[in-house]
């Protein structure tokens, strides 16, 4: 989404606090240009979740951004378990969840009515929520946080704010960069270059590569206002209300008091106007209640497009995050998305690296995040259909759904007003091996795993970062190395997890199963016992070498 | 997969083609634009297979394939 940076009425805080200043580096003096291992180009979620990632796994990273603050605004809010769970392997997933608001349930209004409540109902066995809202400004500076504490531990990690990067040049081995300072520009090179410099991203136009999508004509008016107010923490979606005829309008809860309006404003529309505080509050008014003291902390008014790059990587720069593919906002799947990205490249870029996988493990994060991305883009172009139907008839089919959902539960499911995100599961990914135990579907080779509970603590934290054997109820030896790469074994039994949401995610009827897990938590392989053979050949296939 | 009918299949035809034409009776166009889609929505889940369904938009376009 394009943020405007004008519009605002009253602001705290964090988002003027600059968060890595500017120092200069001794790069800028170097009489040679410094080769790094790896250059994050965007200090977004994307980009530090990127470089936390490569740090912990010991790769030098250097991240280059053209500010020194956290987002301005609260952007994106709405952060989903899987993120959650790739964020507790960064080290920071706690902090997010015990600051965010936590929530299941939503209503559903059309015109004057409420037409239904939801409740997303937490899958239990899972350690964290579905869904948590936080500004992103939290969100980003629980990352810079988490970068911090992990330079204190000595860590390969550096932040380099109001380093904008001006030029780029590829080459077979390396990346060279022309960064711009407020003390002058100086020329940097890296191994690898991981470009998460958002849906406007520079370094794709400085490449001169294609983002081709649709283009939705609509403007939302979207405003951070600061309220006491008794609504509770529930998402409320209206179509067509009182307050805003013939458009939709979404209140969510932020923490710290902050509220998210989501005001739909149709095309033809002068956006200067519509931005200026006398405009917006009247409107807020209407929807909220004269009554109803509130505070305008943000205001911005964005239109958004559905697209995607060709391709993600290009030989030594990748692409991750909206740099790579934006969405509507409707289902969250923007950010979610972009740190998926990075939970695929990482591991995937540690063992290039280390001269563990050839370079063509690479090739596989663009078919599998660009299988993502498509899922993202299908799903929120549906909501975006359903939510501003573009013709007569489209009004028509989508009220009924709206007046039926009312009364009859079938309806129910056809009510879109964005398809909240859940993780992608990589069918038919190259590094895949053919189904071979009859298990749940929910964890077939490319999902992601679900969560269980285990006596003390949870499946997720004990498959973090490095591939694993999870055995359940089968003999296997504790390791096995395959070119290099070990694979540690983790034994379970049904017995461990009396809720027995274990056996129904990982066995179903099966007795015993052997699974491979990626370093990134997705399934690679699964049979109902170990075979050496047939283990080293799905290593080998996890890894891109078959 | 099942196919779908597109031989008789009411039990009584004349029956329920005017029962169709009353329930729009008295109703606006909008309002029956609306009656319309709701009908069709709610015998689209009673039906429920999708391949049955994919055939009967195709055969309510008329167009011959």
């Amino acid at each position: 989404m394009s943020c405007a940076r004008k519009g605002r009425e009253t602001v705290n805080k964090i988002f003027e606090v600059p968060l890595y200043a500017y120092k200069a580096s001794p790069d800028q003096s170097a009489p040679e240009p410094v080769r790094h291992k790896v250059i994050v180009v965007g200090a977004g979620p994307v980009g530090l979740a990127a470089a936390i990632d490569l740090a912990q796994q010991g790769i030098e990273v250097l991240v280059l951004d053209d500010n020194d603050k956290v987002s301005f605004g609260s952007r994106a809010i709405c952060f989903a378990k899987r993120p959650l769970e790739i964020l507790d392997r960064l080290g920071c997933g706690q902090p997010m969840v015990d600051k965010g608001v936590l929530w299941n349930k939503g209503k559903v209004f059309f015109d004057k009515r409420q037409v239904y409540e939801f409740d997303l109902q937490p899958d239990s066995g899972d350690q964290h929520p579905a869904f948590i809202n936080l500004q992103q400004y939290y969100f980003e500076q629980f990352l810079v946080d988490r970068v911090r504490e992990l330079q204190e531990q000595g860590a390969p990690i550096e932040i380099r704010g109001r380093n904008k990067v001006e030029a780029v040049g590829t080459h077979p081995d390396h990346v060279k960069l022309e960064v711009e300072t407020p003390e002058g520009s100086y020329t940097v090179e890296a191994d690898w270059v991981i470009a998460c410099d958002g849906a406007g991203s520079p370094m794709r136009a400085m490449l001169g590569k294609d983002f081709v999508g649709r283009v939705f004509e609509d403007n939302f008016l979207i405003a951070d206002v600061i309220m006491e107010a008794d609504f509770p923490s529930e998402r409320w979606f209206w179509f067509d209300p009182p307050f805003n005829k013939g458009q939709s309008a979404l209140l969510h809860k932020q923490p710290d008091g902050v509220w998210r309006i989501d005001l739909q404003l149709g095309w033809d529309i002068d956006k200067e106007r519509e931005k200026r505080p006398e405009n917006v509050i009247p409107r807020l008014k209407a929807m909220l209640g004269e009554d109803v003291k509130f505070e305008l902390e943000w205001v911005s008014i964005y239109t958004f497009q559905c697209r995607r790059m060709d391709q993600f990587r290009h030989g030594r720069v990748i692409f991750a995050g909206d740099s790579a593919h934006q969405v509507s906002p409707f289902g969250a799947r923007g950010a979610n998305s972009g740190v998926q990205d990075t939970d695929n490249l990482c591991w995937k870029l540690k063992l290039v690296i280390d001269g563990k996988a050839p370079e063509s493990l690479l090739d596989s994060y663009d078919q599998e995040r660009i299988h993502g991305a498509d899922e993202n883009i299908l799903n929120s172009t549906r909501s975006t259909d359903f939510i501003t139907p573009k013709s007569r008839m489209s009004r028509i089919l989508r009220d009924a759904v709206l007046d039926l959902s009312e009364h009859y539960d079938f309806a129910r499911p056809m009510v879109n007003s964005g398809r909240l995100s859940v993780p992608c599961v990589y069918d038919g990914s190259a590094l895949n091996s053919a189904d071979a135990l009859s298990g749940p579907a929910q964890t077939r080779p490319g999902a992601s795993c679900p969560d269980a509970p285990l006596g003390d603590g949870f499946l997720l934290p004990k498959l973090a970062g490095q591939f694993t054997m999870l055995t359940i109820d089968a003999d296997a030896p504790d390791e096995i190395e395959v070119d290099g790469i070990t694979v540690k074994r983790l034994a379970l039994s049904v017995k461990d997890d009396p809720t027995l949401t274990l056996k129904r995610r990982y066995l179903g009827d099966a007795a015993s199963a052997v699974y491979l897990i990626r370093p990134d938590q997705h399934v690679a392989a699964r049979r109902d016992t170990y075979e050496e053979n047939t283990f080293r050949h799905a290593v080998r296939r996890a890894t891109g070498k078959e | 997969m099942s196919d779908l009918i597109l031989s008789s299949n009411l039990t009584h035809a004349d029956n329920f083609y005017a029962n169709l034409v009353a329930a729009h009776d008295g109703l606006e166009k909008a309002e029956s634009d609306a009656f319309n889609a709701r009908l069709v929505l709610v015998l689209a889940n009673h039906i429920g297979d999708s391949a049955v369904l994919k055939q009967a938009l195709v055969a309510a376009a008329l167009k011959q394939e």
